[in-house]
């Protein structure tokens, strides 16, 4: 029998993980990226990676807690089992990886040192400085490397996936690629294909995701057929920096750490920041959420920032939503030690020393919960079947989808340090499945399909690029268009949506995307030619960005990130016991019936025109009973204590208990044990 | 910068250009509006969306490479205004600061152009795989935690393990100089790429490669292949070959201590010699 292989492309931690394990397994892998697997978006990740560790454990924390914490983050819209296994796995991650020489800030014993992050009491969050994601990156990078040596994994670093090959069965094949210095297009058999290409921030122009988060290989699978699930949750993160280009992360570790975020009680203060006595500071966050403070989720701190700023006009800029941030009370060898790299990142593009001076900082988009549609293997604890192929394959046979670009580890909203957990463990996890897949080979191999098969998928995708790079001059501009869905988008489906706004944007987007069609070429020629490969990730951003908006519009309800102030549930203002008792039963009822229309992942399908239509599937939430996610909200406790006394133990989800999350692709989910 | 009448400030912007590998290399250039917060990413954005010279010439965009835009990545190194750095944290105000009214961006001088402002910086991770920058574990099985490692190991490993093979200390090396491998006709990837590897194994290592061979040393675990890492830094293209002109030290944008890790590796190297000169 030839050889089997399995082609991961994207060179993520998800990307690399999946790689070195299935090395592990003896499996071969083909290894596609954009750019130097090294250089991938993952190097971002600043803050740090969670997990239950023994001293949180003695505080009385555990892998459930931190199941809890990410689901009740997530507004309860994840599907339970493969984030519960996520959450077991997670010390045995930070395990590995500091064995792969991860140089984790260590505490004065020489433990792993954990920080606090959002969403959570506990001190969960080991890092290594302010760059976690650099660091388990290159760890990856460099066991990927060892076996790259022994040739087990073959690179194709600085190719451009163009979309899966499936067979006339609709199973998938392997793949088509362009090299991006010789623009030669080929085919590559695989036995399976995983995609791990991360998030698709560029959609909104200017994000804090790297230049290839573009979110055109999913968008690619996504137009061969797979699934694309609950797009419109879209993380913004509360604290980044702007620029021309981009706009930077600023890490949640910084208030992890300590940092408080405040603006002057005084609109526009022409005073700087120093100049502010602390009395005439508004420290909302704290004000707001005794209990998390500055450590609330993103999609909340966002919110507030955004209330500050717009609803009561005591943004620090005009014009712009901007608040302090501020570290100058932290000792600066503290700070250098622990937050230097994100502190150097302020410093070298603002020229200003936020060890000195509190940081001006501004909400920006920063991250997808929603991707490719992904399947799992459930046990009857609750967990994942251990080397089920089911686990992270999409709709399509053969083809998987992990890390940031599968679609249900998060739910509405993700915990920070959550999602580098995510990605390593998606990418270890999808291995033993991948194994057994090739092992049984239910579907057959690649090596059994007529070369036909792969000389018309290249075909395909060849005449593609030839009918773009001869279209007549003076048409539209691609980066031109990429500003004005940039600007769409960011105006529509941000921090605050509105139906209204959410419609004119799909009319808006639709056009643009008609006139992306249209694009003309400054560049034709056939060596390294960027401007032809930007224009197809500039077309393939329509269907996300069409998929996003209406999510959004459909959905007439606030959860995490996905924010509709139609929609909002105010909390118990009343001080009258009696009163405040039905205020909160009627809440609590309102939120049961809201769950029951609305507590479903978003599936998008694209029909023949190539319009995405978006159904609903029920979310396995058999563990954890959804409850309501209270943060800081009005009469928090007397819905607290209504909801424990009279609802918490009734079933309101008999729809989701107990399911795998098959609906939406009809596949079968084995109750196993 | 340049005052147009229109109110908008200009600057011009020269650019080095080469349309493939071995071609020749012509100037080229280009006048940008200024805008706050620009970097020189955001400059060749510009000239990307609207590609004409200062002339009115319409070209193709200059090809560049970037990733991530916060200087983590090390994609966007290139040499500008004679300096190597990289292009996402070279700030437009501060390069007209220095020198008015125009900007000079070219490729890396000591890697193959593959078009403009794009080079072949594979030799690099090939350096990496002949230092064995790596640490041999068993396997990614759950073995629990791993060796305890002192805050004080932590805080020397560190700064080490940020290094993001940008190239810049090689740039800045009088004895790392170019190499260019053509692909000959009909020659398949693993020929070309054993035939490559060879040549890049004779010639200089670079400061990169010792650096991440010491961190490694360093390392519990990764110092079990100590002794093979040694080996090869001593081998021809290795430690020796360094001139100790400093400059990767000067230019290396994360501050990494290099020159502290060639004189550690050189230590090392002799210490090796003799051990292995006693053992006989």
């Amino acid at each position: 029998m030839a050889e089997q292989r399995v082609l991961v492309i994207g060179g993520g931690l998800a990307g690399l993980s999946a790689s070195m394990k299935l090395a592990e397994l003896g499996v071969h892998v083909d290894l596609m990226s954009l750019t130097p697997v090294k250089r991938s978006h993952s190097v971002c990740a600043q803050g740090g990676i969670n997990s239950v560790n023994d001293q949180t454990r003695q505080l009385g924390d555990s892998e459930y807690k931190h199941f809890d914490d990410t689901v009740y983050g997530g507004d309860f819209l994840q599907h339970q089992p493969p984030v519960k296994e996520m959450t077991d796995w997670a010390p045995k991650i930070i395990d590995l990886m500091a064995r792969l020489g991860v140089p984790f800030n260590r505490t004065q014993e020489g433990f792993v040192d954990r920080r606090r992050f959002g969403g959570t009491l506990y001190k969960r969050t080991a890092f290594s400085g302010a760059t976690t994601g650099q660091q388990l990156l290159y760890a990856l990078d460099e066991q990927v490397r060892r076996w790259e040596s022994e040739g087990r994994i073959k690179k194709y670093e600085f190719w451009d996936f163009l979309g899966p090959i499936t067979d006339g069965n609709g199973i998938c094949r392997g793949a088509v690629a362009q090299d991006l210095h010789t623009m030669e297009i080929r085919s590559f058999p695989a036995d399976a294909v995983v995609v791990a290409t991360g998030g698709c921030g560029l959609v909104y122009g200017r994000s804090t995701m790297s230049m290839a988060c573009t979110g055109s290989a999913a968008s690619r699978c996504f137009q061969a057929g797979v699934h694309y699930g609950n797009g419109e949750f879209i993380q913004v993160h509360p604290t980044a920096i702007p620029g021309a280009d981009k706009l930077r992360l600023m890490s949640e570790s910084a208030r992890g750490e300590g940092g408080r975020v405040w603006v002057s009680k005084t609109p526009q203060d022409s005073r700087t920041a120093k100049q502010i006595p602390s009395d005439e500071r508004y420290y909302f966050l704290e004000e707001r959420y005794p209990a998390y403070g500055n450590l609330v989720p993103r999609d909340i701190a966002t919110r507030e920032i955004f209330d500050v700023c717009v609803n009561q006009n005591l943004s620090v800029e005009a014009d712009k939503m901007c608040v302090y941030l501020d570290l100058t009370h932290i000792s600066r060898s503290e700070l250098d030690r622990k937050l230097g790299g994100i502190l150097e990142i302020y410093e070298k593009f603002q020229g200003v020393d936020p060890r000195d001076v509190p940081m001006k900082i501004f909400p920006a988009v920063h991250y997808s919960m929603g991707g490719l549609w992904a399947d799992y293997e459930r046990t009857s604890e609750g967990g994942l079947q251990p080397g089920s192929p089911l686990n992270q394959q999409t709709n399509i046979p053969n083809l998987y989808a992990i890390g940031e670009c599968d679609y249900h580890y998060h739910g509405a909203n993700r915990l920070g340090a959550n999602s580098l957990l995510s990605c390593i463990f998606t990418g270890l996890f999808v291995g033993p499945g991948l194994q057994n897949l090739l092992k049984n080979s239910p579907h057959g191999t690649a090596a059994d399909q007529p070369a036909s098969l792969y000389e018309s998928a290249r075909n395909v995708h060849q005449s593609n690029h030839d009918r773009l790079l001869n279209r007549p001059s003076g048409g539209e501009n691609p980066y031109l268009i990429h500003q004005q869905l940039g600007d769409v988008m960011t105006k529509a489906a941000t921090v605050v949506r509105e139906n209204s706004k959410l419609r004119e944007a799909i009319k808006t987007v639709q056009e643009l995307g008609e006139r992306s069609k249209k694009c003309s070429l400054t560049d034709t020629g056939s060596w390294t030619n960027q401007n032809v490969v930007f224009t197809k990730a500039l077309q393939d951003m329509f269907p996300l960005a069409k998929s996003i908006l209406i999510g959004a519009l459909q959905r007439d309800e606030c959860r995490g990130a996905h924010y509709k102030p139609e929609f909002s549930m105010p909390g118990v203002e009343s001080d009258d016991p009696a009163e405040r008792r039905r205020l909160a039963e009627a809440w609590c009822d309102r939120f049961v019936e809201n769950n029951q229309k609305f507590l479903k992942s978003s599936v998008a399908k694209l029909d023949e025109d190539g319009n995405p239509v978006v159904g609903y599937e029920d979310v396995d939430v058999s563990i954890i009973p959804p409850r309501p996610r209270l943060y800081g909200l009005v009469g928090g406790e007397v819905i607290e204590e209504v909801w424990k006394e009279k609802y918490a133990n009734v079933n309101h989800h008999e729809n989701g208990a107990g399911n795998g999350s098959a609906s939406a692709a009809g596949a079968k989910v084995a109750q196993s044990n | 910068m340049i005052s147009s009448d229109s109110g908008s400030k200009y600057f011009e912007v020269r650019v080095l250009r080469q349309d493939k590998p071995g071609g020749a290399s012509y100037w080229e250039r280009h006048r940008v509006a200024h805008e706050p917060d620009m970097n020189v990413i955001s400059v060749l954005q510009r000239i990307a969306a609207n590609p004409t010279t200062i002339d009115g010439r319409e070209v193709t965009p200059v090809a560049w490479n970037c990733n991530c835009l916060e200087e983590v990545c090390g994609s966007c190194t290139m040499v500008i205004n004679g300096k190597v750095r990289q292009a996402c944290s070279a700030l437009v105000d501060n390069l007209l600061d220095d020198k008015a009214g125009e900007i000079e961006l070219e490729p890396m001088s000591k890697f193959p152009v593959l078009r403009d402002l794009c080079v072949d910086r594979a030799r690099m991770f090939r350096g990496l795989e002949k230092a064995k920058a790596w640490v041999p574990v068993d396997g990614y099985y759950d073995m629990g935690p791993g060796p305890a490692q002192s805050r004080a190991a932590q805080e020397t490993a560190y700064p080490l393990s940020q290094c993001m093979s940008c190239g810049c200390c090689l740039e800045a090396c009088p004895q790392y100089t170019q190499i260019d491998i053509p692909r000959q006709e009909g020659e398949s990837d693993e020929d070309y790429n054993t035939r490559r590897n060879a040549e890049y194994d004779k010639n200089f290592m670079g400061a990169q490669a010792i650096s991440q061979a010491v961190l490694f040393n360093s390392h519990p675990t990764g110092g079990m292949l100590s002794d093979e890492r040694i080996e090869a830094m001593k081998a021809p293209g290795g430690i020796a070959v360094c001139g100790n002109a400093q400059n990767c030290v000067a230019v290396c944008p994360k501050e990494i201590p290099l020159t502290t890790s060639i004189a550690k590796a050189g230590r090392a190297a002799t210490a090796h010699t003799f051990k292995k000169w006693f053992d006989k």
